[in-house]
């Protein structure tokens, strides 16, 4: 039997630029709090729960068990964790869901950021053998990969500093791009370093009417990988994202809105060619990454977006894509739509 | 509110990795002076060699050795080197094609500055002085203008063979323990073991980590807890820690300070180690300058009543 799932829920922190005077579950408890408000659910009430993080960012060892002080997690409920951003969290709900063990599930993700240096953290995921001992940075690939698309005549800085200007809601000519950070990308190409969390409330078929009044169904889901070996790869495309797209159905009618997890200005311009955006889709609303990037968060705050403008009858069908890994070597495309106005 | 504290906190790990027969021989090899590559189902040579073909997932252990010359296909200048990165003047990441390969190997190009680099340049590898079967045994590459560097048809086969690196890794924070925990430390620094009590439940968290387990709801409303307390349950510690200056067997404890729903964990001393029981009654023995109490030690009453501390086992 195949059932239908939504998005009922979105929650999101405001990405302070440091939470230091909040632990982990002290930044998140407020999210979880706001997202269950907003359904009326209890933690009791939910039927699964899956969450994203990864321990390395903030340097704390098993920090999602810490976290779940903030879900209320006794008596003991139905749990699991990703070490990746929460929108393979919200995959792992979404199957769980699909296989009828549940009827509504409770996502969410965090990140802490500022208390280490990502660009060096980030180093770690590379395979070990030939790459994380060059200890090549984040901004350091992702600089390579736009090298690449100048090359290749798909963009230029002007064009990689206009989405960061539309991404951060200022005019190409008023918003300072800054200095190189890795030549040639500038301070306003990459993504601000915050802290943040974010949360959704998944349910099933008529659950998902009750509990909202215009559900983001969920009509497609899947997520690729492309080979890990950065070499192997044409840098300038993204066969992955292209496949994910396929497969969770986004390409068998437009979509009004997408939303982007480009961390780098020069992503949006792979990802835009991968998924064949033409100039009438929305890209990234809500400023993407670029505007705010927290960490493991960044990814599913991107599906909860669209889902947020489904929800107020700002889009009737869009795209939602989460990356993780070094230039945008993991995937996951998601298509949700609202039921007819 | 009193300041956040914060403190530095360095995570440092050696990873010991094992490599396969392809990893094994091309690390071998760059000690050697030699870069193989290994060749796939469809004839193409990668270079870093893989082990699977990145394709169709197929085993693959055909080496062939490549140029230590080859042609940069993107780059980005890195004006200010970070730690543990190839070399600690300005220089160019660089994927370089090797020539005889197919895809191309992540490294350095020491080059005078951006202007000086360019997609489609040649360059040649530059050998490090020491070589140990590691990818650093490449020091960087280098700008090169002569003909391509004819291999000798190495088969990948060496005298001892590296079978595996060692992967050093450290990452710098600034640790900052949050407000509930910030505040139960201040409270300590005056010997003081303050708790929080959730609003829903009513129980008292000691230390508080700021939200309660059961209810899912933040806790703020300070409680001051103990000094004393009840063994609830303990262990005896017969190995000796290292880097701890405490002579073996100690009795390592938790223990239910009064007005706390749980129970923290501390050692006892004061008593021999085989007549520690639980519902012994203990408080806190604090020396100069330590944060924590050193130990918890017995207060002479009798012990405390099963019934008082059984939920907090």
């Amino acid at each position: 039997m195949t059932r239908e799932i939504a998005v009922v829920a979105f929650a999101r922190t405001d990405h302070r630029r440091g939470a230091d005077e909040l632990s982990e579950v002290e930044m998140l408890m407020p999210v979880l709090h706001e997202v269950l408000d907003r359904t009326g659910l209890k933690t009791a009430d939910i039927g699964f729960t899956c969450s994203g993080s990864c321990d390395y960012l903030a340097g704390r060892a098993f920090s999602f068990t810490l976290a779940l002080d903030g879900v209320g997690a006794w008596p003991p409920i139905s749990e699991s964790h990703v070490e990746m951003d929460g929108a393979w969290a919200l995959y792992e709900a979404w199957t769980k869901l699909l296989a009828g063990d549940a009827d509504t599930a409770l996502v969410y993700s965090y990140g802490k950021s500022t208390p280490g240096s990502v660009r060096d953290v980030l180093t770690r995921q590379l395979d070990p053998y030939y790459v994380a001992p060059l200890w090549p940075d984040s901004v350091a690939l992702a600089a390579l990969q736009a090298q690449a698309l100048i090359d290749a005549g798909d963009t230029d800085e002007p064009a990689l500093a206009a989405v960061a200007a539309r991404s951060r809601g200022s005019r190409a000519d008023a918003a300072p791009q800054g200095d190189y950070v890795v030549r040639p990308l500038r301070t306003g190409d990459c993504p601000p370093v915050v802290d943040g969390a974010a949360a959704v409330v998944l349910a099933a078929g008529d659950r998902a009417r009750e509990l909202c009044e215009r559900p983001a169904w969920i009509r497609g889901i899947d997520h690729r990988i492309e080979a890990h070996a950065l070499g192997v790869r044409d840098l300038t495309d993204s066969p992955s994202t292209r496949l994910a797209a396929e497969r969770a159905g986004a390409f068998r009618r437009p979509v009004d809105t997408a939303e982007l997890h480009a961390p780098f200005s020069s992503q949006e311009v792979v990802l835009r060619k991968a998924l064949r955006l033409d100039d009438g889709v929305r890209v990234n609303p809500s400023g993407g990454a670029l505007a705010a990037n927290p960490v493991m968060a960044a990814g599913l705050v991107r599906i909860g977006e669209a889902a947020a403008g489904i929800h107020r009858g700002r889009s009737d069908r869009a795209l939602a894509h989460a990356t993780s890994g070094p230039c945008l070597q993991q995937n996951l495309v998601a298509v949700l739509e609202g039921d007819p106005r | 509110m009193p300041e956040v504290l914060e403190a530095p906190l360095v995570v440092e790990f050696p990873f010991t990795r094992s490599l396969g027969p392809v990893q094994s021989a091309f690390l071998t090899g760059l000690r050697e002076r030699v870069v193989l590559g290994v060749r796939t189902g469809d004839g193409r040579i990668l270079v870093p060699p893989v082990e699977y073909d990145p394709v169709t997932a197929e085993e693959i252990r055909d080496l062939v050795e490549v140029a230590p010359t080859g042609t940069v296909t993107t780059w980005a200048w890195n004006h200010a080197p970070r730690r543990g990165q190839p070399l600690d003047t300005p220089f160019a990441w660089a994927l370089v094609r090797l020539d005889g390969a197919d895809t191309a190997l992540l490294h350095a190009l020491d080059a005078p500055g951006p202007d000086a680099v360019r997609t489609g340049m040649r360059v040649r590898v530059r050998w490090a002085g020491e070589r140990t079967g590691a990818v650093t045994d490449i020091a960087c590459f280098e700008p090169y203008d002569g003909d391509p560097a004819q291999p000798s048809g190495h088969t990948g086969d060496f005298e001892n063979p590296v079978t595996g690196i060692v992967a050093p890794a450290r990452l710098d924070y600034t640790y900052s323990p949050g407000r509930a925990q910030t505040d139960y430390l201040h409270a300590l620094s005056d010997r003081r073991m303050v708790g929080e009590r959730c609003p829903s439940c009513r129980k008292v968290y000691v230390p508080p980590r700021g939200a309660c387990p059961t209810c899912g709801v933040a806790t703020s409303e300070q409680v001051d807890v103990g000094p004393r307390g009840t063994v609830t349950t303990f262990c005896i510690v017969n190995i000796k820690a290292r880097n701890l200056d405490i002579e073996v067997p100690y009795v390592y404890a938790h223990i239910a300070l009064d007005g706390a729903d749980l129970a923290l964990h501390g050692r006892i001393g004061g008593i021999p180690y085989d007549q520690v029981r639980m519902g012994l009654r203990v408080e806190p023995v604090w020396t100069e300058g330590a944060r924590h109490p050193d130990h918890y030690r017995p207060t002479g009453e009798p012990d405390a009543d099963y019934e008082t501390y059984k939920e907090l086992l």
